[in-house]
């Protein structure tokens, strides 16, 4: 390697400065086969794969804004006397929190501005990676090898919530302040430990002044760091894997097809965070968010109505708002405050259902290959079916923790709707399973018609005896093999319940839940039989059918 | 005087001295009160109130009754006032156009100068606020920041932080007061219309209310700067998540397919 390089040198003189600093990198970060191995890999194009690049590019806009605004927050609940230059709010006491806040929005060059960026940019944070899922869960990007990296992107969704929420409750401002307080009740609704945690957490009775500096630590420090890792992981499992594909010709489990990372993805990822900055800095530059100075320092003895969390905590907000406030007073002065209480079982207990289902799925369905070629969400009706149960729920308690504005501004009963959010968690997941599956066994059934007569042309054509058809042009090959492609498994079999000499068989109870459950998921109610080939040569080489 | 300490236990003395007390109180009474200036004032007061009345017949006695000694249909008015009488017709609210959880605002139809008067025919039933006068709802003098930190100690819990409004209980709810009249939103603290409770002179002074006026005036009115950018109602983050979705990422995915549509394609040969 030297001797030629020399050689070559000594031909051409010394090689070019680019090529001689990137050979001193090579020689102590190993770069030139991290590139070889790396500059090629391919990535497929679809829209709908770039969820997760919104996701990324809008978490590094936030830790750009936050390192900002960092340089001007003061993260004290030490109280001041406001004086500066918003009007309206000279001579009320606040903490420092709060004023520093007031001096970013009015005081602070870009303060405003930056501050803007950076509260939309989480919403549009969390609203990438609720959708993002939504995009994994429906074509079935999660199967193997990709449970792990189901697992780190929700972890991110949840840690992400959570750094939201602390964020959002950094002004102390009088909206964020009811947050907190909400917060203080729920950590006092858990029983036995509840009082003791609040007292640790608040470091005495609430406020106290140290809930603003803690959450600021774990605002910009403890959360977000994990999530950097986490977030690390997660790409380099993606890279690792490889990325999921959409079936279609030429596309199969063994291969990738799209475009090489450099040049092309390169440019393409770099020019859409670009994109993705300039779109949610017009939002923020038109758009207030949060405006601090019209709602009010915070103060225990103030309340505003429609005090709402921002929309990641919606749902949580739904159901302490519509669960009734039971509570039981054991031996005269222990409560017990399941109005609380039980929202927050829920709560995790819903975003869990959602983490464990590849697991759930894998060992209902038995199947433990690996899967690179996405489903289509037609041809898993049950899967399908389950994800909109699921959204269903979520939204109704996104409704339910809304449900001021829904009654002001649809001129509805409050009370009203909240007898209907507490039916709808209820009943609308089932309803929406259950018509979910239907809608996919019909688009099913239009796939096969598809395949077997054709694409509908809207061409009406009159026979010689006055009969009108409609004329029907046959898909071509790619169509009908991205219609085809599906596997259509059939449901686990647990076997005869007695052996050949007549014994009963020990069938364990979970073998045959699991026997049950694969039924469901791929019985004879779930998939409309894909055209055979003999199905398909008896139509079209026949007589001639429309 | 012995002829009067003779009768002085005559079974009937409690009953002169009763009469006297009486003569005298009402004597006096008839003397000092300021009814009498009234009677004196001159037939204006008296025109606008009989005039008030027909007004009352017409639009208000078929649920407040003729008297307006209030039916099933409607509570009575006596001693509301006329500041609740300019408050409701003032702002639309009365008549009432349908009985429900709540009467809602709506174009007022009666002329200032008819609001007046059935406020002086209202008025004359029983003693009560009276219509407050521009000096108590000018901004002038007014203490905008103590405003704001009155506003949100009792008034945000129903209005929201700046007057955006909110609901209540079964279909009834606090209005917004976005454009209202300064005037009628201290006559609607002093008068409490419908589910609001009342702020008297005793609760909330009377500058107390004034600063509360000049605060909305300031946060909610029509000249009010939203220093950063559109406020999306003023509702908070209900709003500006449904803003962020459909707007934020729903861009954002727009951007995407047509980032992903202009793809290098390999030329098919």
């Amino acid at each position: 390697m030297s001797n030629e390089t020399s050689a070559t040198n000594a031909r051409r003189g010394q090689a070019p400065r680019g090529e001689r600093i990137a050979d001193w990198a090579d020689g102590r970060l190993g770069i030139y086969s991290l590139a070889k191995s790396n500059m090629r890999k391919i990535f497929p194009d679809h829209w709908s794969f770039m969820l997760g690049e919104i996701c990324l590019y809008s978490f590094i806009i936030i830790i750009l804004t936050g390192v900002y605004l960092t340089l001007f927050f003061h993260p004290s609940m030490a109280e001041v006397v406001y004086h500066g230059s918003y009007v309206p709010m000279h001579g009320i006491r606040m903490t420092q929190a709060f004023e520093s806040t007031l001096d970013i929005s009015f005081d602070v060059r870009g303060g405003l501005l930056i501050r803007q960026i950076h509260h939309w940019a989480a919403l549009v944070f969390l609203a990438g990676m609720m959708v993002h899922m939504m995009r994994v869960f429906f074509t079935g990007a999660f199967r193997k090898p990709r449970e792990v990296n189901w697992l780190f992107g929700f972890l991110l969704l949840v840690l992400g919530m959570f750094t939201g929420f602390t964020g959002y409750s950094l002004p102390d401002d009088l909206l964020s302040g009811t947050g907190v307080r909400f917060i203080e009740g729920v950590i006092l609704a858990m029983p036995l430990v509840g009082s003791y945690l609040q007292m640790f957490i608040f470091g005495g009775e609430f406020p106290g002044h140290d809930i603003i500096p803690r959450f600021f630590t774990v605002h910009v420090l403890l959360l977000p760091g994990i999530m950097l890792g986490l977030l690390v992981a997660h790409l380099i499992l993606v890279f690792y894997h490889k990325h999921t594909q959409f079936p279609g010709a030429g596309k199969t489990e063994k291969n990738v097809v799209g475009m090489p990372l450099l040049p092309v993805y390169m440019a393409k990822a770099g020019g859409f965070f670009f994109l993705v900055f300039g779109v949610i800095s017009v939002i923020a530059a038109i758009a207030s968010i949060n405006p601090v100075w019209a709602i009010g320092p915070y103060r225990p003895d103030q309340v505003s109505t429609g005090a709402q969390p921002d929309w990641y905590m919606g749902f949580a907000e739904g159901l302490v708002r519509v669960m009734p406030g039971w509570e039981w007073t054991i031996a005269g002065h222990y409560t017990i405050n399941f109005g609380v209480l039980i929202p927050i079982i829920i709560f995790p207990l819903v975003l869990a259902a959602i983490a464990v289902y590849p697991f759930v799925e894998s060992w209902v369905t038995g199947d433990k290959r690996e899967h690179h070629l996405l489903d289509r969400p037609r041809n898993a009706p049950t899967r399908t079916g389950f994800g909109v149960a699921w959204l269903i729920a979520y939204l109704v308690m996104l409704v339910g923790g809304g449900n001021d504005l829904w009654a002001t501004h649809f001129h509805l009963s409050i009370n009203s709707i909240t007898w209907f959010i507490r039916i709808a968690f209820f009943v609308g997941p089932v309803l929406g399973f259950i018509v979910t599956k239907r809608i996919c066994m019909g688009l099913q059934r239009r796939d096969r018609d598809k395949v077997l007569h054709g694409r509908e042309s809207g061409i009406i054509k009159r026979l010689p005896h006055g009969e009108f058809i409609e004329v029907h042009e046959p898909l071509t090959q790619e169509q009908m093999h991205a219609l085809t492609q599906h596997e259509q498994p059939k449901p686990l079999e647990i076997g005869p319940e007695v052996d050949e000499n007549g014994v009963k068989r020990k069938i364990k109870r979970s073998q045959k839940l699991r026997a049950k459950l694969s039924k469901g998921f791929y019985g004879e109610d779930n998939y409309i039989p894909k055209p055979t080939v003999e199905e398909y040569e008896e139509i079209t080489s026949g007589h001639g059918h429309h | 005087m012995k002829k009067l300490s003779a009768r002085r236990r005559h079974p009937l003395a409690a009953l002169v001295v009763l009469l006297f007390a009486l003569a005298v109180t009402g004597g006096l009474y008839a003397a000092f009160a300021p009814a009498d200036k009234a009677q004196a004032d001159d037939t204006a007061q008296s025109l606008a109130i009989k005039e008030g009345k027909k007004l009352f017949a017409v639009g208000c006695a078929s649920c407040h009754g003729t008297g307006g000694q209030g039916t099933s249909d409607g509570p009575s008015l006596v001693g509301v006032g006329a500041a609740a009488v300019d408050f409701q017709v003032g702002t639309g609210r009365m008549p009432a156009q349908q009985p429900g959880a709540q009467v809602p605002r709506k174009k007022n139809i009666y002329s200032q100068a008819e609001i007046d008067q059935l406020a002086a025919y209202v008025a004359s039933l029983g003693a009560g606020p009276a219509v407050p006068g521009k000096e108590q709802y000018s901004k002038d003098g007014a203490d905008i920041a103590k405003g704001g930190e009155l506003f949100r100690t009792n008034c945000a819990q129903c209005h929201n932080f700046t007057g955006k409004g909110g609901a209540l209980t079964n279909g009834k709810f606090a209005p917004a007061l976005d454009g209202v009249d300064p005037k009628h939103i201290y006559e609607a603290m002093e008068t409490g219309p419908q589910n609001m409770p009342s702020f008297g002179d005793g609760t909330l002074s009377q500058s107390n209310k004034k600063d509360i006026v000049a605060y909305l005036g300031e946060v909610n009115g029509d000249k009010t700067a939203s220093p950063g950018g559109m406020d999306l109602g003023g509702l908070g983050p209900v709003s500006e998540g449904l803003f962020g979705y459909i707007f934020g990422l729903g861009a954002l995915v727009a951007v995407a397919i047509w980032v992903a549509a202009r793809t290098a394609k390999a030329k098919k040969s």
